[in-house]
C-alpha cells in the first residue's frame, strides 16, 4: 500500500490579535480565550492614558480610560492581566513607546512575583519614539531623553532578557499617516541607523555589543492594498537593511542581519461605506506579507472589517484570526520555497524601490539624521504631503475605493443591524471602576518607599543612571504610571511636535474649489472680516490625519485656520477661541471620548461666555451619537464616509452663514 | 489678582461682540472690532482708538517686534523671552504675524504653542494674524490692534516673517527690532552692509546649540552693526531657544533699549512715529501718492501730524475729509 506523503510545510507565522480594553480582568479574560481559540501570542493594547504616562485619574485621562485599551495604573493592574498565563511560555508584543520601560518594568516585576526566570522572557516592546512624533503621538519628552530612554531600556534587556525585542522600528504608522512605499523604507531605516548610531556612540551600549543589537532590532511594518508592491517593498527593506548592517556597522553574521519584522495590515483604507468589504482588502493586503517566503512577516496581526465604525468585539476578532488561520493552514502557501526569486518584473520593482529610498535617506542624513529632520518639520511636512496627495486621487477618482468614490449603490447591510450597531461598546463605568482601584491600590503602599523610589528614578534621569533599575524598584515600590512619568517629567520636559501642515499645497482644482473661495471671501467681506476657523484636537487622541487634511483644505479654500497638533485640553481650545476671534470651530475625535470631550469643550467655552461661536465634529462618531451631540447643538458631524474635503469645507461654511443669520448656500446638501 | 490692565476704553468694546465677561474678553472683543470693515464697525473702531488714545499714556509699555527668516525659530525664541518675561511677574501680548497663501488667501497660523510657558496661563494672549499679503509684511490691522494689546499688556510682542527691503513695516511698529538670524547667516550679513536692511537694535544669533561657528557670526554680525544710532549701539546676542540658553541675556538687550527708550521722551516720540507711520500708510492705501503730494508730500504731513491732537483714525478722518471735502 503506497501512501503519499504529507508535503513539508513550513512554520505559520506568529498570529496575533491587538487588543485590550476596560480593565485588567476584561483584558485577561480576553486573552485567555483568544488563546484558546488559537492565537500563539500576545498582542497588549494600551489605553491612552498608560500610553501617555497618566494615572486614570488625571484629568487629562477624562474620557479616556479603558477606552482604546487596558489601562495599567500600577503593578496590580499588570499582574491582573496577566494572571494565569505563565509568562515564561508567553510571547507578549506591547505595543508601548513613551513610557515603555515603565511598562516593561512592570511586565518584568510580575514575572518576578510569578517566579519566573526574566532571563527566559520572550516579546517584543515597540518602544520607537521616532514614529510617534511624526504619526502616532504618544510621545511625551523631547527627541533626546526620549531616545535615552529608548537605548537605555535595549542595553538592559541586552544583558538580561537577551531573547527579548526591545525595539521595533515601525514604518506601519507611517503609511497610515500617508507615506508612500518609498518614504516608508526610508524613514524606518533612518529610525534604525539613529538608534544604533546613539545607543553605541556615547550611548549605554557599548561598541563590542553591537552586533547582537543589531540581531535585537526588529521592525513593524505595513501592507496596504497594491499587495504586489508591498510584497516588492518587503524585498527591498531586507535587502537594504542587510546592506546597511554589513557597510554601516560591519555586521555580516547572516542570522544577525535578517530583516525581521511583524505586520498589521493597512486599515487607513478600510472603509465605512459598506465596511464588509474590507473583509477582501483585508485578504489581499495580507498576501504582501505573507507569499514571498524570504520576505515573509514573523508575526501577524489583522484588522477586523469594522475598522472604520468603532472598536472590534471578540467575534469580529475572531473573524480576523480566522483569516490568518485559513491561509496558514489551509491553503498551500507553506509549501515552496521562494515564488518570486528570478522574477525579473519583481526584482526590477525592488530595484526601483531601493533607488528611491536611497535617495530620501540621503536627503534625510543632510538634514542630519532623522531626528534633526522630525524636529525641523522635515519628515512631518513630507507625509502631510503625501496625505493630501492620496487624498487628491481618491477625489479626482485616481484612485478608486469601492463603495466610497465608485459602487456607491449597496442593499442594506445585515452586519450594522444589531443592537449594537456592529461594533463594540466599551463598558461606561470602566473608568470610575479603574479610579477606585488605582484609590484602594494607593491606599496600600508604603509611602516612604514609593518616594524613595520616585527619588531613585529622578536621580538616575537627572545624573544619567539606569532608567530601567530604577524603574524595577519604582515597580516594586507600587509606583503608579502617572508618578513615574511626572517625575520624569519634571527632569526632562514635554514636548510638542511639528504638524506639517505649514506648506503650500495645492488642492484638485474643480469647479466646486473655485465657487467655494468666491463664496468664502464674500461671507468673509458680509461679516466684516476674513473668515477664521480653530481646528482643535482635545483629548490625548493622536489621531491627526483627519484634522491635518481639514486644516491644510480650509487653508486652500480661504480660512484663516489656527491648527495647533493634537492632545489639547478642552480649556486651551476654548481660551485660543477666545483669543483668536474664529467664527468657527472644528473639533476632530477619532478615540471613541467625543461625548465627554465635545461636552468639556462646551462647558468650557460656556465659561468664556463665547458659546456663541459654532462647533462641527468630525472623526469616528457613530450614527446615535452624531444624533446626540447635534440635538445639544453641535452644528454638524462629519465621519469618514465624508470623504469629500470640498463638500465638508461648503457645509462648514454653511454652519458659519446660517450661525450668523446669513442664508445658507446649501451646495453640499 | 488681575494680570491685565484696567481699561475701561476696552470693556466699552465688549457688546460689540456680544461677550459678557470683562478683561481678556474685552481684549478679543476689541482685536475684532479693530478687524471688522464694516461700517458701523469702523464707527465703533475709531471711538475705541480714540478712547484708548485718551486713556493710556503715551509712553506705556514696550513693543518689541521679532523678525527674521522662515525657520530661525522666531517663534520658539519668542517663547522663551515670554517665559522669562512671565517669570518676572511681567504680562505679555503677542500678535504672530504669518504669511497668507497666495491662492484663495486664506493661512494657517499654528505658531501658538510654540509660544505658551502654559497653555492656560491668563497673562498671555496670543492673536494669530494673516499679512493678507501686505507689501511690507504686515496687514492694515497691525497698528490698531497694538494699540489695545499695550493698554492691557505690560509688553507687546509682534512676530512677522521676513528679511530685506519689503519687510520693513514692523521697524517702523515696534520701539525695539530684534532680527533673529541664524549661524552661518550670510545673506543677511550682506544685507546690513549693503544697507538693505535696516540696522535692527538687537540682533539675535539663534542655534547655537547646532555646533556651527556661531561665534563667527557673532563677531561678522557685530562688525557690520557697530554703528550708533544716535546714542544706540547694537547688541548682538548669541541664543538657543531650544536649550534656553540666552534668553536672560536677550531679554536684558530688549529692556536695556527700552531702558534707554524712556529717557529724554525718546519712547513717546517712537510712538507718534508709528502712529504717523500708519495713518500715512493709510491714506496712501485710499488716495496713492497723488492724495499724499496734494497734502503737502510726505515730510509736511508727518510734521502736521506730530502737532495734530486726536487719534490716528481721527486725523485720518480729517485728513481725508480735506482731500474730498466730503465726511464719509
Ligand atoms: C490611521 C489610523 C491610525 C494612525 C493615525 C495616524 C495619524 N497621525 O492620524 C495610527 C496607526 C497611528 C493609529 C493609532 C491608533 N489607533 Co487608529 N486608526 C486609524 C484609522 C485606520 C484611520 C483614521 C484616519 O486617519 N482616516 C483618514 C482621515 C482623513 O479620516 P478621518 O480622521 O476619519 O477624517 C475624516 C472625517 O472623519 C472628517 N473629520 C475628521 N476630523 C474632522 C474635523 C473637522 C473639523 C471636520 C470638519 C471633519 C473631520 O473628515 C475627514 C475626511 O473624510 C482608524 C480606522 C478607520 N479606518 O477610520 C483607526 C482608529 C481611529 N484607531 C483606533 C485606535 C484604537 C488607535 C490606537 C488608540 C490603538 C491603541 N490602543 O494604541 C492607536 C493610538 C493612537 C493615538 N495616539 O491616539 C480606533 C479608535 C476606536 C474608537 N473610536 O472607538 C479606530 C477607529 C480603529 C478601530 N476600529 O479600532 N491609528
Ligand atoms: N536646534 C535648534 N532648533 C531651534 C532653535 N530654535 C528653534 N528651533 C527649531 O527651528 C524650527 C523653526 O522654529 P520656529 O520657532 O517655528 O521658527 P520661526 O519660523 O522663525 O518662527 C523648529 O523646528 C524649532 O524647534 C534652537 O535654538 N536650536
Ligand atoms: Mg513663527
Amino acid at each position: 500500500m503506497t501512501e503519499t506523503a504529507a508535503p513539508k510545510r513550513d512554520k505559520p507565522w506568529l498570529i496575533r490579535t491587538y487588543s485590550g480594553h476596560s480593565s485588567a480582568a476584561a483584558s485577561n479574560a480576553l486573552y485567555r480565550s483568544n488563546l484558546a481559540k488559537g492565537q500563539t501570542g500576545l498582542s497588549v493594547a494600551f489605553d491612552l492614558p498608560t500610553q501617555t504616562g497618566y494615572d486614570a485619574d488625571h484629568p487629562l485621562a477624562k474620557g479616556e480610560v479603558g477606552k482604546v485599551g487596558v489601562p495599567v495604573c500600577s503593578i496590580a493592574d499588570m499582574e491582573t492581566l496577566f494572571a494565569d498565563i505563565p509568562l515564561d511560555k508567553m510571547n507578549t508584543s506591547m505595543t508601548i513607546n513613551a513610557t515603555a520601560p515603565w511598562l516593561l518594568a512592570l511586565y518584568v516585576a510580575v514575572a518576578q512575583k510569578q517566579g519566573v526566570d526574566v532571563s527566559k522572557l520572550q516579546g517584543t516592546v515597540q518602544n520607537d519614539i521616532v514614529k510617534e512624533y511624526l504619526s502616532r503621538g504618544t510621545y511625551i519628552f523631547p527627541p533626546s531623553p526620549s531616545l535615552r530612554l529608548t537605548n537605555d531600556l535595549i542595553a538592559y534587556t541586552l544583558t538580561e532578557i537577551p531573547k527579548w525585542n526591545p525595539t521595533n522600528i515601525c514604518s506601519y504608522h507611517l503609511q497610515e499617516a500617508g507615506a508612500t512605499p518609498v518614504q516608508e523604507i526610508a524613514f524606518a531605516l533612518s529610525t534604525a541607523i539613529a538608534v544604533l548610531d546613539s545607543a553605541t556612540e556615547g550611548g549605554p551600549v557599548p561598541k563590542s555589543a553591537l552586533p547582537l543589537m543589531v540581531g535585537r532590532l526588529s521592525f513593524f511594518v505595513n501592507a496596504g492594498i497594491r499587495f504586489i508592491e508591498e510584497c516588492c517593498k518587503m524585498r527591498a527593506f531586507g535587502e537594504m537593511w542587510t546592506r546597511i548592517c554589513r557597510d554601516r556597522y560591519g555586521v555580516t553574521d547572516e542570522k544577525l542581519t535578517r530583516f525581521r519584522y511583524g505586520v498589521q495590515v493597512n486599515s487607513l483604507g478600510l472603509t465605512e461605506s459598506q465596511a464588509e468589504n474590507n473583509v477582501q482588502r483585508i485578504v489581499l493586503e495580507m498576501l504582501g506579507v505573507a507569499l514571498s517566503k524570504n520576505a515573509r512577516a514573523r508575526a501577524i496581526q489583522l484588522p477586523a472589517w469594522n475598522e472604520a465604525l468603532g472598536l472590534p468585539r471578540p467575534w469580529d476578532q475572531q473573524w480576523s484570526l480566522r483569516i490568518q488561520q485559513v491561509m496558514a493552514l489551509e491553503t498551500d502557501l507553506l509549501e515552496y520555497g521562494d515564488i518570486f526569486d528570478g522574477s525579473h518584473v519583481i526584482q526590477a520593482k525592488v530595484d526601483a524601490l531601493i533607488a528611491g529610498a536611497e535617495a530620501e535617506m540621503a536627503r534625510i542624513a543632510d538634514h542630519g539624521g532623522i531626528v534633526r529632520a522630525v524636529e525641523n518639520g522635515y519628515v512631518k511636512r513630507a507625509l502631510v504631503k503625501s496625505h493630501a496627495e492620496r487624498m487628491a486621487a481618491i477625489e479626482r477618482g485616481d484612485i478608486k475605493i469601492v463603495g466610497v468614490n465608485c459602487f456607491t449603490e449597496t442593499a442594506p447591510s445585515p452586519l450594522t443591524q444589531g443592537v449594537d450597531g456592529g461594533f463594540m461598546k466599551v463598558d461606561p463605568k470602566a473608568e470610575t471602576e479603574q479610579i477606585a482601584r488605582l484609590n484602594a491600590f494607593r491606599q496600600t503602599r508604603d509611602d516612604a518607599a514609593v518616594a524613595e523610589a520616585r527619588e531613585k528614578l529622578r536621580a538616575a534621569a537627572a545624573e544619567g543612571g539606569s532608567i530601567m533599575e530604577a524603574s524595577l524598584t519604582c515597580a516594586h515600590a507600587g509606583v503608579t504610571t502617572g508618578e513615574w512619568a511626572e517625575t520624569l517629567r519634571a527632569v526632562f520636559g514635554e514636548y510638542r511636535a511639528p504638524t506639517g501642515v505649514d506648506q503650500i499645497l495645492a488642492s484638485p482644482t474643480s469647479d466646486l474649489l473655485v465657487r467655494l473661495r468666491e463664496q468664502i471671501r464674500s461671507t468673509g467681506d458680509a461679516l466684516g472680516r476674513p473668515l477664521r476657523v480653530l481646528i482643535g484636537k482635545p483629548g490625548l487622541d493622536g489621531h491627526s490625519n483627519g484634522a491635518e487634511q481639514i486644516a491644510v483644505r480650509a487653508r486652500d479654500v480661504g480660512y484663516e485656520v489656527i491648527y495647533e497638533g493634537i492632545r489639547l485640553t478642552p480649556r486651551a481650545i476654548a481660551q485660543t477661541a477666545l483669543e483668536e476671534g474664529v467664527h468657527l470651530i472644528g473639533l476632530s475625535v477619532l478615540s471613541g471620548s467625543h461625548l465627554e470631550l465635545v461636552a468639556q469643550v462646551r462647558q468650557e467655552l460656556a465659561a468664556l461666555g463665547i458659546d456663541n461661536v459654532p462647533i462641527v465634529v468630525g472623526g469616528i462618531i457613530p450614527d446615535d451619537d452624531a444624533a446626540l451631540i447635534q440635538s445639544q447643538g453641535i452644528a454638524a458631524v462629519y465621519t469618514p464616509k465624508d470623504a469629500d474635503l470640498n463638500r465638508i469645507m461648503a457645509g462648514m461654511l454653511d454652519v458659519v452663514r446660517t450661525a450668523n443669520g446669513l442664508e445658507p448656500y446649501a451646495v453640499a446638501a | 489678582m488681575t494680570v491685565l490692565a484696567k481699561s475701561k476704553a476696552l470693556d466699552a468694546a465688549l457688546p460689540y461682540a456680544g461677550h459678557t465677561t470683562g478683561g481678556r474678553a474685552a481684549v478679543a472683543a476689541a482685536l475684532n472690532l479693530l478687524d471688522d470693515r464694516r461700517p458701523r464697525a469702523r464707527t465703533e473702531a475709531r471711538a475705541l482708538l480714540d478712547a484708548l488714545a485718551a486713556e493710556v499714556p503715551a509712553d506705556k509699555g514696550h513693543v518689541v517686534g521679532v523678525t527674521g527668516p522662515p525657520g530661525v525659530g522666531k517663534s520658539t525664541l519668542t517663547g522663551a523671552i515670554i517665559r522669562h518675561w512671565r517669570s518676572e511677574g511681567r504680562s505679555v501680548g503677542i500678535l504672530a504675524v504669518d504669511p497668507s497663501s497666495p491662492i484663495g488667501g486664506g493661512a494657517l497660523l499654528g505658531d501658538r504653542l510654540r509660544m505658551l510657558a502654559a497653555a492656560e496661563d491668563d497673562g498671555v494672549f496670543i492673536r494669530s494674524l494673516a499679512d493678507r499679503r501686505a507689501v511690507g509684511g504686515l496687514s492694515d490691522e497691525v497698528w490698531p490692534m497694538c494699540q489695545v494689546l499695550i493698554a492691557a499688556f505690560d509688553v507687546v510682542i509682534v512676530e512677522t516673517v521676513g528679511v530685506g527691503q519689503r519687510d520693513v513695516d514692523v521697524t517702523h511698529l515696534a520701539d525695539t527690532t530684534c532680527l533673529v538670524a541664524q549661524p552661518f547667516a550670510g545673506d543677511m550679513v550682506q544685507f546690513l552692509k549693503a544697507g538693505i536692511l535696516e540696522v535692527p537694535q538687537v540682533i539675535a544669533v539663534n542655534k547655537t546649540d547646532l555646533g556651527q561657528d556661531w561665534e563667527g557670526t557673532v563677531a561678522e554680525i557685530s562688525a557690520v552693526s557697530a554703528t550708533d544710532h544716535g546714542g544706540w549701539t547694537t547688541k548682538v546676542v548669541p541664543t538657543s531657544a531650544r536649550n534656553g540658553i540666552g534668553i536672560g541675556g536677550l531679554a536684558a538687550a530688549l529692556d536695556a533699549h527700552h531702558t534707554w527708550l524712556s529717557s529724554d521722551g525718546r519712547l513717546a516720540a517712537r510712538r507718534r512715529d508709528a502712529s504717523a507711520d500708519w495713518v500715512l500708510r493709510m491714506l496712501a492705501a485710499e488716495f496713492g501718492r497723488y492724495g499724499i503730494s496734494t497734502l503737502g508730500g510726505e515730510a509736511a504731513l508727518r510734521a502736521r501730524l506730530a502737532d495734530s491732537p486726536g487719534s490716528a483714525l481721527a486725523q485720518i478722518e480729517a485728513l481725508t475729509i480735506q482731500l474730498t471735502g466730503t465726511q464719509t
